[in-house]
Order: C-alpha cells, then sequence, then structure tokens
C-alpha cells in the first residue's frame, strides 16, 4: 500500500479479501476503490452524488452510478456484491435504516465508517465549553454539516443489536493511530465490518 | 496533448445483399443494400481499436473532418480527431448513415434497382435492429471481430442499446447517451404530429414527390417542431428571451419574435438536405424500438461489456429517467456501469453541446477500456 494511504482506507483494504466484488457508497472521488483496485484486485463499482467526482472517478478508471445512496441501489439483485462500503457517507443519508438494510441486501457484508460524536474532545467542547463539538472526524460548524444523524461507538453497537446485525470485525481510530482502550471515548472514527446475522444460521 | 481535427474526409460506400438480402424484423426482404460510411484514424494490426458511432435521428456518416471544400466539419467534430475524446491517434472511429436515410445509404429516396426510380413508399418498414444488422455487415466487412466501443446519442443511442442485445459478443463497451429503452408516449406523439404535418402537404403526394415539387413546407414545419423538443425552457429563455427582429411589433402574422425567426430558419435549412420520406420511416423505427422489461438481454445472459450511460438535466424530450432505467437493466445484470448526469441546460441538444464533460467521460473511459483488453 502507497506509504501516504489514509488510515481508515488502510483498515478498509485489509478487511477485504482479495478479487471480491465491492460497491463503494458514497464513494467521493474514488480513492478507496482505486486503492482496492490495485491492492486486492477488486471488481469496483461506486455510487456517488456529487458530479464533479463522478468526472474523478472515470479518470481513475472507477465506475461509478451517479445518484444518491437510496436511489443507486435499487435495481442490484440482493448479494451483488461481497461488499458494501459506507465510509463516512452513512451519517450523511436521511434514511440511515433503509440504506444499512439495502447495503446488507446487496453486499455479503458491509463496511462502515463512521464519526463518533462523543470522543473525549467533543464530550470536554459541550460540557466545559457548551459548545457543539467541531474535532477531526467531525470538521464542520453546526450551520455547514453535512451529517444529518450523530451517533457514538455505544450508539452504533446498540443499533446493531437492535436490528439483528452480526459484528464481524471492528476498528477503531484516533489521530493517526489505533485505538484499542475505551474506544468509545478516544477513538474518532469506527470502522465495523457487518453482516445480516439471518446469514449465520 | 492538443487536440487536432481530421482533415479532408471522403465518404465511402459499401454495398451488400445483392443475392443475399437482408431479412428485416417486418419479416419483408431489402437488397442490394448501400451504406454510407467515414472512418477516422487507422485499425490497428490486431483489430482491437474499433470505435463504432452511431448518429442521431437526422446526422450521417459525415461526423468529423472537413468534406473537400466544406467550411462545415461533421456533426461530433469537436468530441472525434487527434487528441479528442475519441481520439484519432490511438483508435480507428466508424460512422456509417442508417439504413432507410438519405445520406447515401439505401433509403425511400434511393434508387430501387427493380423500378429504376425513388423507392418512395415502396420501401420497407425499417426498425432500429434493422440499421444495426446493417451496420453489422459493414463491421464484418471492416474484417473487425469485436468493437472497442459503440457510441451514439439519442436515436444514435437507441442503436448503441440495439448493439448490446443483438452482438453483445462483440463489443468491449458501449455509450448510450441521452437516449431511451423505448419511447414514451410523449416522444410518440411528437414524432406522430410530425409525421402528419409532411403528410398533410398536398405536395407529399403519398411519398410519390421526387419528379415534383417536394412538401417543403411539412418537412419544414416538422423540423421546427422537433428543434422545440430538441431544447429546453431555459436555454430558450437565454437564446432568445422575447427579442425582436425589428424595434417594434409589425401588428401582422409575419415574423416578430426571433425565436420565430429561428425556428423558420431552422426548418427551410432543413428541407435542403432531409429527405421527407426518410423522416417518416426513420422516426416510426424509433416509435417501434423497444428494449424495455428484460429485453437489452434477450438470452438472459451476463453483460460482459462495460457502459458508459450519460444524460442531460435539463432534457426533457429523453429525461433522466429513461438513462437511470437503462442503467438499472444494467445492474441487474451485473454490469460495470457507469451513470452520469451532466447539469446542462441545452436540453436534448446537450449531447451535441456539451463536449468538456462528455469528452472528459468518454475519453477515460475508453482508455480504460483499451488497456484492459
Amino acid at each position: 500500500m502507497p506509504e501516504n494511504t489514509r488510515l481508515d482506507h488502510r483498515i478498509i483494504c485489509n478487511l477485504i479479501e482479495p478479487e471480491s466484488k465491492v460497491v463503494d457508497l458514497g464513494c467521493g472521488n474514488g480513492d478507496l476503490l482505486q486503492l482496492l483496485v490495485e491492492e486486492k484486485k477488486v471488481l469496483a463499482q461506486g455510487i456517488e452524488l456529487n458530479e464533479k467526482q463522478i468526472y474523478k472517478c472515470v479518470e481513475k478508471g472507477v465506475s461509478v452510478f451517479h445518484g444518491n445512496i437510496e436511489s443507486g441501489l435499487v435495481g442490484y439483485p440482493d448479494k451483488s456484491f461481497d461488499y458494501a462500503i459506507l465510509n463516512q457517507s452513512m451519517q450523511e443519508t436521511k434514511n440511515v435504516g433503509f440504506v444499512i438494510k439495502e447495503a446488507l441486501r446487496v453486499g455479503k457484508k458491509v463496511i462502515v465508517g463512521f464519526p463518533n460524536f462523543v470522543h473525549l474532545k467533543a464530550r470536554i467542547s459541550v460540557f466545559l465549553r457548551g459548545k457543539v463539538p467541531v474535532t477531526q472526524s467531525l470538521p464542520y460548524r453546526w450551520y455547514d454539516t453535512p451529517n444529518l444523524h450523530f451517533l457514538s461507538i455505544t450508539d452504533f453497537d446498540d443499533f446493531c443489536k437492535e436490528n439483528s446485525i452480526k459484528i464481524l470485525a471492528k476498528h477503531f481510530i484516533g489521530k493517526n493511530k489505533k485505538i484499542f482502550f475505551l474506544p468509545n471515548i478516544f477513538a474518532l472514527n469506527g470502522i465495523y465490518l457487518i453482516a445480516r446475522d439471518t446469514d449465520s444460521k | 496533448m492538443k487536440e487536432k481535427n481530421i482533415d479532408v474526409v471522403e465518404t465511402k460506400y459499401f454495398s451488400f445483399g445483392k443475392e443475399d438480402k437482408l431479412v428485416l424484423e417486418s419479416g419483408d426482404t431489402l437488397g442490394p443494400i448501400t451504406l454510407a460510411y467515414e472512418t477516422y484514424g487507422e485499425l490497428n494490426e490486431k483489430k482491437d481499436n474499433a470505435i463504432l458511432i452511431l448518429h442521431a435521428f437526422s446526422g450521417n456518416a459525415h461526423a468529423a473532418g472537413f468534406h473537400s471544400g466544406d467550411k462545415k466539419p461533421g456533426w461530433w467534430n469537436e468530441i472525434i480527431g487527434s487528441n479528442k475524446a475519441f481520439n484519432t491517434n490511438k483508435y480507428f472511429v466508424i460512422c456509417s448513415n442508417v439504413l432507410g436515410g438519405c445520406g447515401g445509404s439505401t433509403g425511400p429516396s434511393e434508387i430501387d434497382p427493380k423500378t429504376n426510380k425513388p423507392y418512395g413508399l415502396s420501401f420497407p418498414m425499417i426498425t432500429i435492429t434493422d440499421m444495426v444488422n446493417a451496420q453489422k455487415k459493414l463491421i464484418d466487412h471492416l474484417g473487425i471481430e469485436k468493437l472497442l466501443s459503440v457510441a451514439g446519442g439519442s436515436m444514435g443511442g437507441m442503436q448503441v442499446l440495439q448493439w448490446v442485445a443483438s452482438y453483445p459478443e462483440m463489443l468491449r463497451s458501449a455509450i448510450p447517451i441521452a437516449t431511451a429503452l423505448k419511447h414514451s408516449p410523449q416522444q410518440i406523439a411528437f414524432d406522430e404530429v410530425a409525421r402528419q404535418a409532411i403528410m398533410a402537404d398536398s405536395n407529399w403526394q403519398k411519398g410519390n414527390y421526387y419528379d415534383k415539387a417536394h412538401p417543403e413546407q411539412g418537412l419544414a414545419l416538422a423540423r421546427m417542431i422537433g428543434h422545440i423538443t430538441y431544447m429546453s425552457n431555459s436555454s430558450m429563455e437565454k437564446k432568445f428571451s422575447r427579442k425582436l427582429k425589428e424595434k417594434n411589433y409589425s401588428f401582422s402574422l409575419d415574423i416578430d419574435f426571433e425565436v420565430e425567426g429561428y425556428l423558420k430558419y431552422r426548418g427551410t435549412s432543413f428541407v435542403n438536405r432531409f429527405d421527407a420520406n426518410s423522416y417518416l420511416y426513420i422516426t416510426k423505427a424509433m416509435d417501434y424500438f423497444d428494449l424495455s422489461e428484460g429485453k437489452l438481454f434477450p438470452n438472459g445472459q451476463a453483460a460482459t461489456a462495460r457502459f458508459l450511460v450519460i444524460a442531460f438535466q435539463s432534457d426533457w424530450l429523453y429525461p433522466p429517467y429513461q438513462s437511470i432505467e437503462i442503467a438499472r437493466q444494467l445492474k441487474m445484470r451485473h454490469a460495470d456501469v457507469t451513470y452520469c448526469e451532466i447539469a446542462s441546460s441545452f436540453g436534448h441538444d446537450a449531447f451535441l453541446l456539451e463536449i468538456e464533460e462528455q469528452s472528459r467521460l468518454i475519453k477515460h473511459f475508453i482508455d480504460t477500456t483499451h488497456k484492459r483488453i
């Protein structure tokens, strides 16, 4: 992997089996998919809302569907992909429940990467400064954030439990390093590998 | 790298089906058939760099470069040439006039060898499938077993889709632009109004006008209607607003508004280059076209080609939802598909006008496809 590869991309890349089929929901400029093509020889498909990013994906040879995640998944048969990735995009969708369900339908496994809203810095900001937090993983101010949902690591654990979602692996990252201790306080981001629980039965 | 135009080109002609006539979708047979075509760039030794360009309703084989003495280049000159989207330094680009057309290919205005007179309405009804079957003969004749890509907008896009349905094994990629799997009732309605305009012209004479006055008024009116559907409300506002030809209203039925003058100009210049009967036959072929409901993959096979589907935001004649439906059909077949809805205010005309965005997509898409061979 190139030296300057983002940590979350490294972790996701390590979660993925070689030569699998991958859809990246909210793939941005296609960097992650390009990495997966180069490192893991995956068959890559992106879904992205921003037209400018579409051109960047195509320049990288990444196939991409222009549309939002909700409508972009329509039409794919069940288990079309080995992995569906929702990296930093889940919290921006309107109907998270539907998106996760759809991702778990088209992908045999789903990788979710999301910012932890209750990171220590965020807690300090709320409790001591009385301000809505702005952190490395939540860099936006209250009036310009694309995030529609704010969740913690514990919240996502609960969400998985309530929705019969099996957690296959979890990784936590802080500032440029992995976090192993009290992730709900010290992790800026969580990366989960999940699957439908029914698949295991 | 610097883009360069194709120099002077000449239209070529390929004839087939003198004995072995083409069996049409309607069951009729037609032959001999001539297709007018042009090529740009060179076919490489492996013959794996050929791209077939398919023209829209009123287009012809002259897609790029200049005919000797002409000042105006071919209809997609901006996108075909040295270092352009369809880069003729690397790729061999072919464009043929459709069967039923009036740009040198066999059509109702050409001479029927049986009678030595123009076919007129004795020309059999043709479909998009028939057009593609004729193109297939041309590609065979050129010795190409597999095309690197087939690309086209509007009716050209329909031919692209028909290639996918009829000859999937011959394609590495396909680029349907501003098109649809089938005409909606609204699209059929516009075609029918245009046909009625031609047929209501007393000079039409049931298609038998070639040695007499042509149904110019009817054909011009049909084209005027067409041009309204090719633009968008906002592009018309930008282009014409309510600007007047003269300073004041004429208070007569003469042309007052610039938009009226534009449509009239478009209509009258069209009659010099297009045949009224071809208008009838080709619009009917578009209306008959229907690859919806899984017919894009008639044998239920998986899609092996890569796809680049392009639509334009303000195109209300072939709205983006029709391209999204194409993409949906492709997804169902696990196809490798890129779909982009380009933000453009030009309406359906955008596929001829939004060069920069389309070029960016097409150029990289084709290069990626070629690299993966």
